[in-house]
């Protein structure tokens, strides 16, 4: 092992470049840990509470690029308090101070402060990528800053994000001598742009491969950028409405013929649905398309388009489509391995416009699909053991029933037969979201088959303990864990805390876990930070150990408690 | 089980029943106020149910005498004002956004020679018990369905959007089927005042079907404002289109507008079936 001089050794790490084989690498020995830390140039960390920035540095003092997640996943749907954590100035000030050449940052449920964004700008001078998923905490004035300040910017991806709109000039904060981009991503955010200072940035942007427009581009906009920038691959629609007999709407057409390399589409936020037909000249190549934020395109002009678009990988769409429509998904896009349908109205009833007939003509006429997430009316069991014959390949298959307990209508059983096929018959499945009506059983299921299981999201589900311990005990790769509204208690949660060691995260919110449960699993495993978040303050004046504990979200971590907690936060 | 709703009709001829004292106990009984959900729509706001309601039986008797009295209604009228009651009352059963026409029917009694309007039990029973839920869960179930709240607010905002920008010309278009008819009807349920000229409009819009010649004349008329008009002279083929939900629809009573996301598009046109109205078969 010690026979090549480190330099060959580093040339050869060079050609590794996933996370997890890297991780592998530097346990070895000491002497390949050196080797790897030293040439580790990108690092990932999925909870930004489980290591401390000096740490980082200290380790990898070649760091380059850097991910970093904060909140957990039911932070998305309100679960979680906005000021709960995961702020990253305190890791934007660490890096500024050290060494590090920073090129590269990419956050998701993070919040990211108009000053982190400054500071960000003005201390890396080869800054090039910037990343923000579903990120709160700024304003457009961060984002001038970054415009103005990153002389080298190549990636400015803004996905989702709660952005503070000052309907600044940020757009023109890019100065003249910026003609590096890349990528730029700004559909979300809600105010004007100044267009003119678009346009003339993406004129001077030769190497634009990528440009997502948010609502507030026109389309005679649209015309004049995509005839600037025919080489797009990547392309994100603003505002698609306009007269289709105006002149615009012609010079439309042929600056669209021109961007011959698009394979990605998305957008649509205000569409007119009779003028797809422009589209139609670049719909042949496509490989993603995204229309998750259309709900005015529905009925035969959605279907028309997707008729078109062969090529299809990955699709996104709202439940309008209807059965009918994934009918003619499952005849056209035979590629397919990515599917999401969301519902285009989260509180309708009995109007959701997909059922299981949909899933079950894509899963037959899909054959690659590997990657599912569907918003339905209702299930059947006959129906998710059809989509398991017809489907081996998923990796993530999550199922969001609208009504949280709804059985099988046609047999009116639990949908437990239907998703222990799924697990049974997908050996490779990673991630899994339940809903339904569901009994301990299904977790049997899971807890036998599903192996390579790393995420699992349960809500409303289970009738004892003894559905959280089958999977604790048989899913042996699990890393995240989220539960709401199930009848799990201290029983369950105690079995086995060394599991939690293996695991990145557990959530539990609505369950029977009691404030004595919490103390004891927090008691038993320093290792973890054990934080009871209590909104209605119910935890300060009793703190009875019997008491349920309302939401609780358990972590490792190398670092001990967070320093950063509210006070309605208590780490036990 | 079907269960239809009864009004007894203001105006002359045939078979309708008593004078007003009657009539105004009969709305009373037969009130039946549907909030929807949301709350927009039709016109109900969310009141309250009151569960005898649909327990009625009520039958809309639709007189196709020639003997008929049309005369107007003085809008000022006691019992006009509470036929506006019911109006909306029907308008918020019929909520055009809501359940498909299927669960609302005509229905011919030849004995009679009526045509009558009928709402299946079962929808309106849905309709209430899908509201109760919602309203339930929405005041007790954080964050579900779990979707990311920056994705709902972009939707209500396009919806917002859409909305408002229709909102001024919106009609309130109610799918009309009749057993036995080979394509549905749309009407417009803001352009009539009572309950008498709705029936009216429903007689002459399925006339065709049941008595024959005379027909043509009646859907004639109500193509008058569709471009479509001089098409029908003298043919005895009509155009139909398919819509969203698989049924057949006449061409022509959804208003021509260019910005509707609706049905009648540029495009549309030419997948349009046409039906023969002589043997009532279909050509595509």
């Amino acid at each position: 092992m010690n026979y090549f001089p480190d330099e060959v050794l580093e040339h050869v790490f060079d050609f590794i470049t996933s996370h997890k084989d890297r991780n592998s690498v530097s346990l070895v020995c000491k002497s390949w840990y050196k080797i790897e830390r030293y040439s580790r140039q990108r690092v990932f960390i999925g909870n930004c509470y489980s290591i401390s920035p000096e740490r980082l540095i200290a380790r990898f003092p070649g760091l380059k690029s850097l991910t970093l997640k904060g909140k957990p996943h039911f932070a998305d749907f309100n679960l979680v308090p906005h000021d709960w954590g995961g702020f990253v100035y305190p890791w934007i000030k660490a890096l500024a101070k050290s060494r590090i050449g920073l090129e590269e940052l990419r956050l998701k449920r993070m919040v990211v402060s108009d000053e982190s964004l400054e500071l960000l700008s003005k201390s890396f001078v080869n800054f090039k990528s910037l990343v923000l998923v579903s990120c709160e905490g700024f304003t457009t004035d961060g984002l001038a800053a970054i415009a103005a300040n990153c002389r080298f910017l190549r990636e400015l991806d803004l996905q989702e994000n709660e952005v503070d709109d000052h309907r600044g000039h940020w757009l023109s904060c890019f100065p003249e001598s910026c003609t590096s981009l890349i990528s730029l991503n700004f559909a979300c955010l809600r105010g004007e742009v100044n267009l003119g200072a678009l346009e003339r940035l993406v004129s001077r942007s030769p190497n634009l491969k990528s440009l997502r427009l948010n609502r507030a581009v026109p389309l005679d906009t649209l015309q004049k950028l995509l005839m600037r920038a025919p080489q797009l691959v990547d392309l994100g629609i603003g505002s698609y409405v306009h007269d289709p007999f105006s002149e615009v709407y012609n010079k439309l057409k042929i600056a669209i013929q021109r961007c011959k390399s698009i394979r990605s589409l998305s957008g649509f936020l205000e569409v007119a649905p009779h003028c797809m037909s422009a589209i139609y000249p670049i719909c042949g190549n496509l490989t993603f398309l995204n229309l998750s934020y259309a709900p005015g395109l529905h009925g035969n002009k959605l279907m028309k388009l997707i008729q078109h678009c062969r090529k299809l990988q990955r699709l996104w769409i709202l439940d309008c489509i209807g059965d009918k429509g994934l009918g003619v998904v499952a005849l056209t896009c035979k590629e397919l391995q990515e599917l999401r349908v969301f519902p285009s109205d989260p509180f309708g009833a009995g109007n959701a416009a997909v059922t299981e007939e949909g899933l079950v003509l894509v899963s037959a006429g899909c054959p690659k699909l590997n990657s599912l997430l569907y918003f339905c009316q209702q299930m059947t069991n006959a129906a998710l053991i059809t989509v398991a014959k017809n489907c081996p390949n998923f990796i993530r298959f999550r199922l969001c029933i609208l009504d949280p307990i709804k059985p099988d209508p046609v047999t009116n059983q639990p949908l437990d037969e239907g998703f222990g096929a799924i697990v049974q018959s997908c050996k490779g499945l990673k991630r899994l979201s339940l809903s339904g009506l569901l009994t301990d059983q299904v977790f049997l299921y899971i807890g036998m088959y599903a192996e390579q299981l790393e995420m699992l999201s349960i809500a409303f589900a289970a009738d004892s303990d003894k559905g959280m311990l089958y999977v604790l005990n048989g899913c042996k790769k699990l890393r995240k864990l989220e539960i709401r509204d199930c009848p799990f208690g201290d029983a369950a949660l105690l079995e086995d805390v060394g599991k939690y060691e293996t695991m990145r995260s557990l959530w539990m919110s609505s369950c029977e876990v009691t404030l004595g449960g919490c103390k004891s699993v927090a008691e038993k495993m320093p290792s973890l930070n054990v934080e009871i978040i209590d909104e209605c303050e119910q935890m300060e004046f009793n703190l009875d150990d019997k008491q349920k504990v309302d939401k609780m979200y358990l972590y490792r971590t190398l670092v001990g408690h967070r320093k950063d907690a509210p006070e309605y936060v208590s780490i036990l | 089980m079907e269960v239809g709703l009864k009004m007894t009709m203001k105006g002359g001829g045939g078979d309708h029943v008593g004078g007003c004292d009657k009539e105004k106990m009969g709305f009373e009984e037969t009130e039946l106020r549907l909030g929807l959900p949301g709350g927009g729509g039709g016109g109900g706001d969310g009141e309250v149910v009151r569960k005898r309601g649909f327990s009625e039986t009520v039958d809309l008797k639709l007189n196709l005498s020639s003997k008929q009295d049309t005369s107007g209604i003085d809008p000022n009228d006691e019992k006009v004002k509470g036929l506006h009651q019911e109006k909306n009352l029907l308008l918020s059963a019929i909520d055009p956004a809501k359940p498909p026409a299927k669960h609302i029917m005509l229905e011919i009694d030849e004995s009679n020679n009526e045509v009558v309007l009928v709402v299946k039990k079962e929808t309106l029973h849905n309709i209430l018990i899908q509201e109760k839920y919602l309203n339930d869960y929405r005041a007790q179930v954080v964050g579900w369905p779990p979707v990311r709240s920056f994705r709902k607010n972009m939707l209500a905002t396009t919806t917002q959007k859409s909305s408002s920008e229709e909102s001024g010309e919106k009609a309130a278009l109610v799918k009309v089927s009749m057993d036995g008819a080979p394509y549905l009807r749309k009407v417009d349920l803001r352009m009539y005042t009572s309950y008498h000229q709705l029936s009216d409009a429903l007689a002459k819009m399925f006339s065709s079907f049941t008595i024959g010649n005379c027909g043509s004349q009646g859907i004639k008329d109500f193509m008058n404002e569709s471009k479509l008009m001089d098409l029908l002279n003298g043919s005895d083929y009509v155009p139909t289109y398919e819509d969203k939900d698989g049924d057949w629809m006449l061409v022509g009573d959804v208003p021509w507008d260019t910005k509707s996301c609706g049905e009648m598009q540029e495009e549309k046109l030419k997948e349009v079936g046409v039906v023969n109205r002589a043997t009532c078969s279909f050509d595509l």
